[in-house]
């Protein structure tokens, strides 16, 4: 029961944040490019790489994983508005910056998360 | 708006913890077989192909049909529910572990089916809410075009 309720907790955070890094990413920068989205992803995969590895290391348990891994970070991320956004963009004719949009976040997440795991390891 | 967000947020962890509690597999679980390979992350490719699907049919139909909705909609349905449903953390993750078990073909499936899928998904979404749209708008034409005989 626990966990459950810790799972609400860290994604009644993550979501918010993603949101406020999205609106402050529209402000700043005037290109309309998605940097929210692609921040915000990236950051997680880093956080979770870091916090899975945590887990198996024995550093965090089980509640941890719940509140940080899978609602925090879970929430953070996002496919849906970032599948979204890669169909305006190549829908908009910018299919160039839709596949570099799409490959970026790929190959740059999945560094992040061998870069948290790296530090995980590193730290404990 | 940042209330609705963050209630949505919860709603879709919620629901996609529910869903992995459900099928564990590679997903937020820690399942390695006894042949020491680690499951294929089903799971979560299906939250996110589903969640992008929702997406799309969510998005156009705000966009397009039910344009007098209260502006909270897209924030609390898109934004906090579905962008909590779905993730992109687990999903790199979850490739990251495949590779680290030795499994380097199913992590690069992994990697390209989730991509297919998601993006088969939001564009199915966004094709189904349009095609309705359409039918409705050809009947209502049909109708009047009668009317006018």
């Amino acid at each position: 029961m626990v966990d459950w309720i810790l799972v609400l907790a860290g994604g009644a955070v993550g979501a918010p944040v993603r949101y406020l890094i999205g609106t402050a990413a529209k402000a700043r920068l005037r290109w309309t490019y998605p940097w929210g989205t692609l921040s915000a992803n990236l950051g997680a995969c880093l956080l979770l790489g870091l916090f899975v590895e945590a887990g198996t290391g024995g550093t965090l348990d089980a509640s941890g994983q719940a509140l940080l891994s899978t609602g925090f970070c879970g929430a953070l991320s996002t496919w849906s508005t970032f599948s979204y956004e890669l169909l305006t963009l190549a829908g908009g004719r910018k299919s160039i910056e839709a596949a570099g949009y799409l490959l970026v976040s790929v190959v740059l997440g999945l560094t992040a998360s061998f870069a948290g795991a790296g530090i995980a390891r590193a730290l404990w | 708006m940042i209330i609705a967000v963050a209630a949505g947020g919860a709603i879709g962890a919620l629901a996609r913890y529910g869903v992995s509690r459900m099928w564990p597999n590679g997903g937020d679980a820690y399942l390695v077989w006894r042949t020491g390979a680690a499951a294929f992350p089903w799971t979560t490719l299906l939250i996110n192909a589903v969640g992008c699907f929702l997406m799309g049919v969510l998005t156009i139909s705000l966009k397009k049909r039910f344009t007098g909705a209260s502006p909270l909609l897209s924030p609390l349905l898109g934004t906090g529910v579905l962008g909590g449903f779905t993730t992109f953390s687990t999903y790199t993750d979850d490739a990251r572990r495949l590779f680290e078990n030795g499994q380097p073909g199913p992590a690069v499936a992994y990697l390209i089916l989730t991509v297919g899928a998601s993006m088969s998904g939001v564009l199915l979404g966004v094709a189904c809410v349009a095609g309705m749209l359409q039918v409705r708008r050809g009947g209502s034409d049909t109708r009047q075009g009668r009317e006018g005989s």
